[in-house]
């Protein structure tokens, strides 16, 4: 290096940062992003056109009619008339808001529907408590939801004198059993046979009132539940509300949430008992699947409600709003059970000898070690499950029960709202109930699976 | 294992229905009594005859026969559950035993009195094929719609009936066929073609679903027909007696001026007829099982025959359908009933 050179080169040392130049337009901001996705080739290109031109033809259209020339208020047809009104109409909103109770109630009694509305709530709060993350007592919404909101539900929305019964020996049971866990909770050394010498030790150490406090607070809350119940039916009454009555969105619910509810469990059975190694449950499992998969939904519902009265004399024949719902969860749970069986194939060999090794037996190996592994790997599969589950549901309006869809074809058909436009409004009053519910669905199962898989991320 | 147990289930269900067959020839009526409650199986879904309202009530014509058959035996019209039937099931439902009655405007048909084991009561609304044109078109009768494009549905009794009318009365025409009832009445409201075709009460409650109903009416021809209905098993004929009597007393109940309004008044009638329709006069109501006031509850919670054909369907409801061939036979219609003696 020379003098020279060193002083050529401190010519061109810059002093100062320059300030940083904004990246240029072909790699950033708008244009590019619009260049990158939309139009990255000749065949993106002209796909892009093809939906921006859909979107420009239909949208402006699909505004107007469900918004601006849209109809919000009135009583009957008249509101809805383009010649009574005086100006092109739209969506006759008018008409859902009417039949609004009819859609969310079905010709459930008017004077009784409060009794709808509790078991609303009830659910409202079990789904929260169970699928907000940091909620309390989880296990305590567990049983809320498992086993108090069905039985609650029965009783609140059938009643009559079946349903008293049966609250009045829950009652009871319950009683009895606060009863022997007061006596327990002063001589837990009876319980010793079941608890184990070391679990005897740990509940001695505390005092009374704390000694099994977890079947305490179940005992107490089932107390509860049933002894608001029995206040409701002893202040209101419970009347009798036949099936044959119910209907609208509570019907959707109801089979959607039975299906669901039993679906997975028996899945997991029916999922197990097909890996099982002794035969006669494999192959029981496999006939189930098998059959139950090989036949189409619609023909289960007929051979319930057309082909059973036919076998089974009158008086046994069962409810005809229970034949649907056990055809439901019998067929979602075969589904189930092939989702859940390609989540057990997908589990290596080592976790199983893993478990067994440390000395666990089969339901110990399942519960702790497997069936976590392979229920989070097929959520997609059994969240797709539910919502074709859900959808299914509609399903049911072939052998006359009123679900969600089928009270509002049965108000298309009433003169009280016939115009041009009901049809549409009806049907896309229907369309965003389920897309909300099927979304919602979708949405939490994607939360649950980007939470549980946080220690897998690679 | 499980197939033996399947068959053997299947033998036990079988042996169950037979010996229930045999043993006992089910009085429907006493089934009923005992039970609290009338089944009866009803549409799911048709307008002016078996309609949700707001508040999920059912109304219409046949739901009015199901209370009807409920006053008389209950003294009490809202003692019905109404078992909802698609066209599939309904048949089924009543051979079962699922279902009491049918009123779920069934057509009358020799196959269906015959050999499905029904036996229809009677016709409680003459239907049939009519037209509906624009009133600008000038037409009055459907013998004027030679050259006319028809809009109907697809592969349906409909459209062959509408072949047989032109063809028998050497008209020209052409079908506008559609898969669904909505998509042709679309079509019609569209102006895709002339005139409109289904069944006659199906086209008042289609008219109002039109853009302008006013501009359009119904024309006068009826071009087959269909006998609507209730229908019973064919093994109870007291039973049967009691479902065809009920429509015979709101029939005769008409026939004689009595009125769900007048009822009370006409307790006190002299007219002979009245005396015995009431039950005033003689046990009549007793031959079918019931009280000797059976008809006066039909009417006095109810109506006759001609109140609640106008409630539904006619001038007092929204559809507007002359009563036509369902006047009384005084009137010039068909509903004749034979007289309380």
């Amino acid at each position: 290096m020379t003098d020279a050179t060193t002083e050529n080169a401190a010519f061109f040392v810059r002093r100062e940062t320059l300030p940083q130049e904004a990246a240029p337009l072909s790699v950033a901001g708008p244009l590019a992003w619009v260049r990158a996705n939309l139009f990255s080739g000749p065949v993106n290109t002209i796909l892009t056109l093809v939906c921006a031109y859909i979107v420009v033809t239909s949208l402006p259209e699909i505004i107007r009619f469900y918004f601006l020339d849209a109809v919000w208020t009135g009583s009957n047809r008249d509101a809805c008339l383009a010649e009574k009104v005086g100006r092109p109409v739209g969506a006759c909103w008018a008409y859902v808001a009417d039949r609004f109770q009819y859609f969310v109630y079905g010709s459930y009694p008017v004077t009784q529907r409060w009794r709808v509305n509790i078991v609303f709530a009830m659910f409202a709060l079990g789904v929260v408590w169970l699928l907000w993350n940091n909620a309390p007592l989880k296990k305590l919404g567990a049983f809320f939801f498992f086993v108090l909101l069905p039985i609650s539900a029965y009783i609140l929305l059938l009643g009559g004198p079946g349903a008293q019964n049966l609250l009045r020996y829950l009652i009871i049971a319950t009683v009895a059993l606060a009863g022997v866990y007061m006596v327990l909770s002063f001589a837990p050394s009876l319980l010793g046979f079941y608890t184990g010498a070391a679990q005897l030790a740990v509940e001695h150490e505390l005092p009374p009132w704390k000694r099994f406090y977890r079947p305490k607070r179940l005992i107490l809350m089932a107390l509860v539940a049933f002894g608001l119940i029995a206040i409701l039916d002893q202040s209101i009454g419970l009347p009798r509300v036949d099936t044959g009555l119910w209907g609208g969105m509570t019907v959707t619910f109801l089979i959607a949430a039975v299906g669901i509810v039993f679906s997975l469990p028996l899945g997991v059975v029916l999922a197990l008992g097909r890996r099982s190694r002794l035969p006669i449950i494999q192959l029981l499992s496999v006939i189930f699947i098998e059959f139950v998969r090989g036949v189409p939904l619609i023909t289960v519902l007929f051979m319930a409600n057309t082909m059973l009265p036919l076998f089974v004399p009158q008086e046994w024949s069962p409810d005809r709003l229970l034949r649907p719902l056990v055809g439901v969860a019998l067929f979602a749970a075969a589904y189930m059970a092939e989702v859940i069986r390609g989540g057990l194939q997908a589990i290596p060999k080592g976790q199983y000898e893993g478990a067994m090794s440390l000395g666990l037996g089969y339901w110990n190996m399942m519960r702790l070690i497997i069936l976590p592994q392979a229920l989070r790997i097929v959520i997609p599969g059994i969240v797709n499950t539910f919502i074709g589950l859900f959808k299914d549901t509609t399903l049911v309006t072939i052998v006359g029960i009123f679900d969600f869809l089928r009270t509002i074809e049965a108000t298309l058909v009433d003169p009280t709202w016939a115009t041009p436009t009901t049809r549409a409004t009806g049907y896309a009053f229907a369309a965003i109930f389920y897309f909300l519910c099927c979304w919602g669905m979708s949405r939490y199962s994607i939360s649950v699976e980007r939470r549980l898989a946080a220690g897998q991320r690679r | 294992m499980k197939k033996f147990m399947a068959v053997a289930i299947a033998g036990l269900g079988l042996a169950m229905t037979a010996t229930v067959a045999t043993a006992q020839a089910p009085a429907t009526l006493a089934q009923v009594k005992s039970r609290g409650i009338l089944n009866c199986g009803s549409n799911t879904g048709l307008a002016g005859f078996g309609v949700p309202d707001a508040q999920g009530n059912w109304q219409g014509l046949d739901v009015d026969y199901c209370r009807a058959i409920s006053a008389a035996i209950f003294n009490d019209p809202t003692k019905v559950k109404f078992i909802p039937l698609s066209a599939k099931d309904r048949f089924t439902a009543l051979q079962s035993g699922e279902v009491d009655v049918l009123v779920r405007n069934s057509t009358w048909t020799m196959s269906r009195d015959t050999a499905l084991g029904l036996l229809f009561t009677g016709v409680n609304y003459y239907d049939g094929q009519g037209f509906m044109v624009r009133k600008k078109l000038g037409v009055t009768s459907a013998l004027q719609l030679s050259g006319a494009s028809v809009c109907t549905q697809q592969g349906t009794t409909t459209e062959l009936n509408l072949a047989d009318f032109f063809r028998a009365n050497n008209l020209k025409y052409e079908v506008v066929a559609f898969a669904s009832s909505d998509e042709t009445v679309k079509a019609y409201d569209a102006g895709r073609c002339d005139a409109f075709t289904t069944d006659a009460s199906g086209l008042y409650a289609e008219r109002l679903k039109l853009t302008a109903p006013d501009d359009h009416m119904v024309l006068p021809e009826i071009i087959s027909k269909e006998p609507l209905g209730p229908a019973t098993r064919n093994t109870d004929a007291q039973w049967f007696n009691l479902v065809k009597w009920v429509h015979f007393a709101m029939l005769n109940a008409e026939e004689l001026g009595v009125t769900k309004a007048n009822v009370d008044e006409m307790l006190k009638s002299s007219n002979p007829e009245i005396k015995r329709l009431l039950g005033t006069e003689g046990k009549f109501g007793e031959a079918i099982g019931l009280t000797p006031d059976w008809a006066y509850r039909i009417v006095k919670q109810v109506g006759n025959y001609g109140e609640s054909f106008e409630k539904n369907v006619g001038q007092g409801s929204l559809l507007k359908i002359a009563r036509g061939q369902n006047g009384l036979w005084t009137k010039g219609g068909l509903q004749y009933a034979p007289p309380v003696r």
